[in-house]
């Protein structure tokens, strides 16, 4: 039986703001940033925009590309997130209702750090293959935060990718193979109660993001008997260009299979959006036949990787929602203050 | 099939007899720090009882207007706290509430208290202490005259709703700001002769058009402030009057009428047809027409509004009013004299008191009484026009001299 | 917004999230807020819950600069009355342009956002407001297979 993505969404909040902007403010060499994380602006939500928004907005793409998906049909909807609204009411339940799923279906948020939407992308999988659902949605998107003048906060961005699982003919993208790589690192985290994660500044890319990712994604290719020659596209969690790249070199895969779904220089990093935003980016352009090695990123820390086989069904369901290029172009750039107030960095009282 | 409004099947409306006003008082509209709800009810109650030459004791029947004493005071049952301060117990008081109108629709209780024979003396009065919360909750608390599931839950606000109607009116017939500004300069050239006015300063189209925008295209110099205040009328029957007054003033049609709460359903959100059904029967009441009418006071809680109602009253064709305001006929001396006591805009606005405030200054119109140079000459019959909310409820009344 | 407790938020929030009105089939009307029965039709009506296509354009609009309490925080933002293709009206924010932008007659999308959070902790509303529609991604899929070829023509 042939498992995988019958639908894909993606949205991305219009604002941006520049690193000029930011380093401006703090008196910060922009250069070094720029170049130090490979990244130009990145995505702001505005003060009626939250997590739980942009995953309904996202979704609704996703169900127009499953057009042949009844509502009544998802048994499982996930959100899986680092900036859930709530600390307690689930994200879930509020897309659920949106998208007029309810009430006959399970639904949760998730999370772990940055990859808690692959995660809940694996379980949809295995719900479909066992018979438990008919489809699956599983939802990645953030309004990351990054404290003010710490380097996060130039990556910090804001937006999200959805994906409706399923089986059979609708499938445009088959999850040939998963595989997920975990240990305890506590490279970035956020305690209850805190506004802003903390993070443990070099520490976060040997041990933390390259030890999971390049373990990850060799373990899924011996898994497979497959080799990056094999793959047409690779995309990777991407906190900023360089680590991404850095892993793809490693592991083998030409630098133009990664470039396609490299968003991170023009978006920020979308945290739990972040790699499932470069697949939705693939999807965009890629042909049937075409193969494509997912592997996401979260602190603390994991991977899951993904061996996934575009098939003809793409063709006729791709042009029934934006691409993610679209987002990217629609963009309106705001100053320094503007972002302080629709992140609400002002105290008022 | 839809509710006609129509009145009893008897020609004269089943009413038993005709109804005067017979003493008014009023209080300055405007911010009154060390006054409360009770003390403006009382100032102006007891201007209206001294003006009669009578006892309190003598009142049988108070009726009044009252928006919203719970949320801007924490206090509700305001009917009786009023009766008991005025030391008047036990008559019966009650409090009536129809957002802006709740004066109007008081009168209308009042009225109908005396015209059926029930009473002889009902004090019919109307009050609101709007300066205890800030502006941002008083635009809080009046947005609940709109629809709140459905347009306030939205973020429209009062000054939003209107200007929604501006906006359209502007596309529709060709209004210009400039034109619409004039509607806040006559009013406040009225309200600069009139002593009880919130603001009696003058004013420019400049002055207006400068103003800070509240809700495009209406500015703050296109909106009424928010007022305290309380008015006050006492109503006998016209064959008693002369106990009371040399001059009564007669009550010579009276008509309410209701209409949606939100624009949404509205086809045309050009009119306020509440105003128009209300204005149909007053007039054929009354049996007059629109051209006896000497003054006019109408709700201009927003410029846009007074040219509304000139033409849903049926003074104008719709889209014409605001030429009236390019060749200043609607100034005291002009064709039609509106809002001589300076209107919502320049007399101020304390929400339950104005549609009974209105009718004081119709009286003293009619009197000859009115102060500061602003009296019509001649002034035989006025017409009072008080809106709740977007137009939900609107009353008219004729008033008549003879 | 504080009048009002849980349960009344609760109680439209389906109709908030999906813009949901009433059709009755006996006459073909749509109807926004829903309506238990069709006031054209009355007993002879046959109504049901519809989802609007949440298309529709600017009848008229206002750029609110003074909100209430519970709306200030948004201020500047643009209320539009917008009729909707299937003909009722509804009053909503309209978002994603600069107010000076927004025409009478402008054509606009349904998308979901918050409303409004209660004070101290309290619920999160959200709901429809409306956008102005942008079409132009559909020509990006021709934009991107060109780009595609030319670079598999480069290798
Ligand atoms: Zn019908």
């Amino acid at each position: 039986m042939r498992v995988g993505i019958v639908g894909y969404g993606a949205y991305v909040p219009r604002l941006r703001i520049r690193v000029e902007e930011i380093a401006r403010v703090w008196g910060h060499d922009a250069n070094s940033y720029r170049e130090g994380l490979g990244i130009e602006e990145k995505s702001v939500p505005s003060l009626d925009e939250d997590t739980a928004t942009i995953a309904v907005e996202a979704a609704r793409n996703a169900m127009r590309r499953a057009r042949e998906v009844k509502p009544s049909e998802v048994g499982a909807l996930f959100v899986g997130s680092e900036s859930h609204p709530y600390v307690v009411k689930p994200t879930a339940a509020t897309v659920a209702e949106a998208l007029g799923l309810t009430p006959s279906l399970t639904a949760a948020d998730t999370e772990f750090a940055c990859k808690a939407a692959t995660t809940a992308i694996q379980a949809c999988l295995g719900m479909v293959k066992a018979g438990y659902i008919r489809y699956g949605i599983s939802i990645g998107a953030d309004t990351a935060q990054g404290a003010p003048r710490d380097a996060l906060e130039y990556t910090a961005a804001a937006g999200g990718a959805a994906y409706v699982i399923g089986a059979g003919e609708g499938v445009i993208a088959e999850v040939e193979a998963t595989y997920s790589y975990t240990q305890d690192v506590p490279d970035f985290w956020r305690r209850d109660g805190d506004s802003y994660p903390r993070h443990a500044g070099r520490f976060t890319g040997e041990p933390a993001y390259f030890e999971h990712v390049i373990n990850c994604t060799r373990i899924l290719l011996e898994k497979t008997g497959t080799t990056p020659r094999d793959y047409d596209y690779v995309v990777f969690h991407q906190p900023n260009s360089k680590f991404p790249l850095k892993a793809a070199r490693e592991l083998g895969f030409e630098d133009k299979k990664l470039h396609p779904g490299l968003l991170v220089n023009r978006l920020g990093n979308t945290y739990s959006g972040s790699s499932l935003l470069g697949l939705a980016a693939v999807l965009d352009v890629a042909s049937p036949g075409e193969r494509i090695l997912l592997t996401s990123y979260g602190s603390g820390a994991g991977s899951d990787s993904f061996s996934i086989r575009v098939t003809a069904a793409i063709d006729s369901k791709r042009k029934l929602a934006p691409p993610v290029i679209y987002y990217l172009d629609k963009r309106e750039y705001i100053d320094y203050s503007t972002y302080a107030r629709y992140r609400r960095l002002f105290k008022e009282r | 099939m839809r509710g006609t409004g129509g009145f009893s099947k008897r020609g004269d409306h089943g009413l038993k007899r005709e109804v005067a006003i017979v003493a008014v008082g009023a209080t300055r509209f405007g911010e009154h720090w060390s006054k409360g709800l009770k003390d403006l009810a009382w100032e102006a109650g007891v201007q209206a009882v001294e003006e009669a030459g009578i006892s309190g004791k003598d009142i049988q029947y108070i009726v009044f207007g009252n928006m919203s004493g719970g949320m801007f005071e924490g206090q509700e049952h305001v009917g009786a706290l009023v009766a008991d301060f005025l030391g008047l117990n036990p008559v019966p008081a009650t409090r009536v509430e129809a957002a802006c109108a709740s004066g109007g629709v008081a009168f209308f209780q009042g009225y109908l208290a005396v015209a059926s024979g029930m009473y002889d003396l009902v004090a019919v009065g109307g009050v609101e202490k709007m300066t205890d919360v800030e502006p941002g909750q008083a635009t809080e608390i009046l947005s609940a005259a709109m629809d709140y599931e459905w347009e306030a839950y939205f973020g429209a606000t009062f000054p939003g709703v209107y200007a929604l109607m501006a906006t359209r009116y502007m596309h529709d017939y060709g209004l210009k700001p400039e034109t619409l500004a004039k509607v806040a300069v006559k009013n406040h050239y009225h309200g600069s002769m009139n002593p009880l006015a919130h603001f009696r300063n003058r004013m420019t189209v400049e002055d207006v058009l400068s103003s800070p925008i509240v809700a495009h295209p209406l500015r703050r110099n296109d909106c009424c402030p928010v007022s305290d205040g309380a008015a006050c009328v006492l109503l006998a029957p016209l064959d008693e009057a002369h106990k009371y007054t040399d001059t009564p003033i007669i009550v010579k049609g009276v008509a309410q009428a209701s209409d949606t709460l939100s624009l949404l359903e509205r086809r045309d959100i050009c009119t306020l047809n509440a105003t128009v059904q209300a204005a149909e029967k007053a007039f054929a009441m009354a049996k007059l027409a629109r051209r006896d009418v000497d003054l006019v006071e109408v709700h201009d809680c927003f410029t846009i509004a007074e040219i509304l109602a000139l033409e849903d009253l049926g003074f104008c064709a719709k889209g014409e009013a605001f030429k009236l305001y390019e060749e200043g006929e609607t100034y005291v001396g002009g064709r039609l004299p509106v809002n001589t006591d300076g209107g919502l805009k320049a007399g101020g606005h304390a929400v339950g008191a104005t549609g009974v405030k209105q009718l004081v200054e119709i009286v003293k119109q009619l009197r000859g009484e009115a102060e500061g140079g602003r009296q019509v000459d001649e002034a035989e019959i006025g017409l009072a026009h008080n809106v709740g909310g977007s137009g939900a409820t609107a009353v008219v009344t004729i008033l008549s001299r003879r | 917004m504080s009048v009002s407790g849980v349960p009344r938020h609760w109680r439209s929030q389906r109709e908030r999230y999906r813009l949901l009105g009433t059709y009755c089939e006996n006459c073909g009307t749509s109807f926004f807020p829903r309506r238990k029965i069709c006031p054209k039709c009355r007993r002879k009506g046959r109504t049901r819950e519809v989802e609007f296509s949440g298309r529709g354009r600017v009848f008229s609009y206002t750029v609110i600069h003074v909100g209430s309490k519970t709306f200030d925080e948004y201020a500047p933002y643009v209320i539009g009355l917008i009729e909707l293709q299937e003909g009722p009206r509804v009053l909503s924010q309209i978002v994603d342009c600069k107010p000076e932008d927004v025409h009478i007659g402008m054509e606009v999308e349904v998308c979901f956002r918050k409303l409004f959070e209660q004070e101290d902790g309290g619920i999160i509303s959200y709901g429809f407001k409306f956008r102005p529609v942008d079409d132009s991604w559909v020509e990006y899929y021709g934009k991107l297979l060109a780009e595609k070829k030319a670079r598999t023509a480069q290798t």
